[in-house]
């Protein structure tokens, strides 16, 4: 995996206005930058820095004020919202740092979620969740509501539910920030996992440098701009 | 999305707050059940006054001895009818009449064998079967010469049959009437109940001559308590009403400013202001238990408004995840329909066996239509959608990220 395929993401002099009281506040000033298919990146910068816009932004949630953002070629600013929709629902996962399971539902319906909207049958959708589950390594759980779960547990049955579409990117925001280190570590150890072996592109927003150094690339923000985008060597697994 | 993920989303959402989702749809359930209650009383009261009008027969006048004065009082009633069966004849030979019968009712005692029973007996002509529409069950009317020559022969409903009778066949048997044998010649065909609630297959119908001198010992011949007269047609009822008046008043040689001697009523109006009052009552109650049922909607609104902003977190997450808005907006109708759909049904069951209840215990007429329940459930499904769809609206209009953030 050394030679990146094809900019799967492409953004061009992306710029975020935020209607504010006082005014107009700039959290996105003019970012460039390309992630190629099968890239691991993180994404650093303190808060306030623009980041998580960043990664809204990325995750199709919402939409540039200015510039250009092209997924997979597809201009994604030109898109419905019911178009952006069918585009999470299929090409992207996403990884909370609140976990966001549905607490009244199992592990398992809440992984088979994004298979409804997908709009699968039931039993196929819930054949799909259950080998998704065993994935992450929790197939003898799969009829336990969140709350009968671990933090760690909990997390990897959001990675399920991240994967279960068969997505090409997963975005994860702080996913390990309400983790202890050793879980943080199982998860981490997951996604490089996924990452390696079936290609998924990952951006990872963090914070904390050694959950940055799992990935190869690493993006640092700073008052909206990008301050440093370099390659790094992967922490071995 | 498929339409049976959404009814199983609703229906998740609905039993994970059991005790809500049963209040919510107790208004529905109260106001379901009060309308179908109160239609079914409604209704069934119609049906009645309906019934017995058709049983009444149509186009009928009765003119009765006496009259109303001047001022309002109710003058010389009972003793000296006025009314003699020449005039009867006369107002059958108006143009706009059909069918003029003189009646002179009285009650007697009957007696069959060891039986006995108390009824109305009517003495009449065969006109009368004409006016009140009745056909026989069995045998056959008197005629026009059994009452010229005055005969001996009786006709009698449904309710003396089986008194005196029980399963034997009535028809030329020789009943006593006041000690004075008849001979039955014919069964009535049933009617059931008239609008002032008495049973009219509870009598017996003589000719009016033998009724005069076998039965009543009436010193006054030929003359009637009252007249029922049919008019060829609705449309002819006042022209006929007009001539009946003018007829008599030169008959019975009443001048100009003096008062009638007789009343002409018009039965079929006063049974048309009967039937459109018990209209009116049956509209009122529906439309209490109407509102009700609206009550039962606001219900569902207010409930649908505080879960959306329960689970904002929840829809973030959906739309995150890939559910379009119009999924969203989904969710939330469906569960609203379910809801008042539901409140429905379980107010049809309720609706259904308190009728049968107030029947049964109250012994009020009740008629559940299917008219009834299928307004009943479309308006039910109506109120899901109507307030059903301003927090679903809500729901899918969020914005996503705004949503996720959200605790």
């Amino acid at each position: 995996m050394t030679t990146p395929g094809a900019p799967l993401i492409e953004v061009e002099n992306l710029e975020k206005d935020y209607p504010t009281g006082a005014g107009v506040f700039q959290a996105l000033h003019g970012v460039s930058l390309r992630i190629a298919e099968g890239e691991f990146v993180a994404i650093m910068g303190a808060s306030g820095s623009g980041k998580s816009t960043f990664m809204n932004l990325l995750g199709c949630l919402d939409r540039p004020t200015r510039g250009s953002y092209h997924l997979d070629g597809q201009d994604v600013g030109r898109l419905s919202s019911d178009q952006l929709a069918a585009l999470r629902n299929r090409e992207i996962g996403f990884v909370f740092q609140g976990f966001n399971l549905l607490p009244k539902l199992t592990a398992l319906d809440n992984v088979a979620l994004p298979l409804m909207y997908a709009g699968m049958g039931r039993e196929a959708r819930r054949r799909q969740a259950q080998a998704m589950l065993e994935r992450v390594g929790l197939g003898e759980r799969s009829h336990h509501t969140p709350l009968q779960l671990s933090g760690g547990q909990q997390q990897r049955v959001a990675i399920a539910r991240a994967l279960a579409t068969r997505p090409r990117i997963i975005f994860a925001d702080e996913p390990t920030g309400n983790l202890d280190s050793e879980t943080s570590r199982q998860v981490m150890d997951l996604f490089s996992q996924f990452n390696r072996e079936e290609g998924i592109t990952l951006v990872l927003v963090t914070h904390e440098a050694d959950i940055a150094a799992y990935a190869r690339r690493c993006i640092r923000f700073q008052d909206g701009r990008v301050i440093e985008d370099v390659a790094q060597a992967e922490v071995a697994a | 999305m498929i339409f049976t993920s959404l009814l199983e989303t609703a229906w998740h959402a609905l039993t994970t707050h059991r005790m809500r989702s049963f209040l919510t749809m107790l208004g529905m359930v109260i106001g379901v059940a009060a309308v179908i209650l109160m239609l079914a009383i409604g209704q069934g009261a119609q049906a009645m006054v309906r019934s017995s009008i058709e049983s009444m027969g149509s186009n009928l006048f009765i003119i009765m001895s006496g009259a109303v004065s001047s001022g309002g009082a109710r003058v010389a009633t009972g003793d000296a009818p006025s009314l003699t069966f020449d005039d009867a004849d006369a107002i059958r030979d108006l143009p706009d009449i059909l069918a003029s019968a003189p009646v002179s009712p009285g009650g007697a005692q009957l007696i069959y064998g060891g039986v006995n029973w108390n009824t109305s007996v009517y003495g009449t002509t065969p006109d009368y079967a004409v006016v009140r529409n009745w056909s026989m069950a069995s045998g056959s009317f008197f005629s026009d010469a059994d009452v010229r020559r005055g005969a001996r022969v009786a006709v009698i409903g449904g309710v003396v049959a089986r008194e005196l009778f029980g399963d034997e066949d009535p028809v030329g048997k020789i009943i006593r009437i006041k000690q004075a044998p008849f001979e039955v010649i014919g069964v009535l065909a049933s009617k059931g109940q008239s609008l002032d609630g008495r049973d009219q297959d509870d009598t017996v119908l003589v000719p009016i001559s033998s009724a005069q001198q076998k039965i009543f010992s009436n010193t006054l011949r030929n003359r009637a308590r009252f007249i029922m007269v049919q008019a060829v047609s609705e449309k002819r009822m006042d022209a006929a009403e007009a001539s009946i008046n003018e007829l008599l008043r030169s008959r019975h040689r009443i001048g100009l400013g003096q008062d009638d001697d007789f009343t002409v009523r018009n039965l079929t109006a006063l049974a048309e202001t009967a039937a459109s009052t018990t209209r009116i009552m049956s509209l009122l109650l529906g439309a209490i238990a109407a509102i009700s049922l609206v009550v039962g909607g606001i219900g569902i609104m207010n409930i649908m408004l505080v879960s959306v902003t329960e689970r904002t977190r929840e829809i973030g997450i959906r739309m995150a995840i890939g559910a379009r808005r119009r999924d969203v907006l989904w969710q939330f109708l469906i569960e609203a329909l379910t809801l008042s759909l539901f409140g429905c049904g379980i107010g049809l069951l309720f609706g259904i066996g308190g009728a049968w209840l107030v029947e049964r215990l109250a012994g009020l007429p009740v008629a559940v239509t299917p008219a009834s329940v299928l307004m009943a459930v479309g308006v039910s499904f109506l109120i899901g959608v109507f307030f059903g769809f301003y927090p679903a609206r809500r729901a899918a209009g969020l914005d996503p990220i705004d949503a996720l953030r959200s605790q």
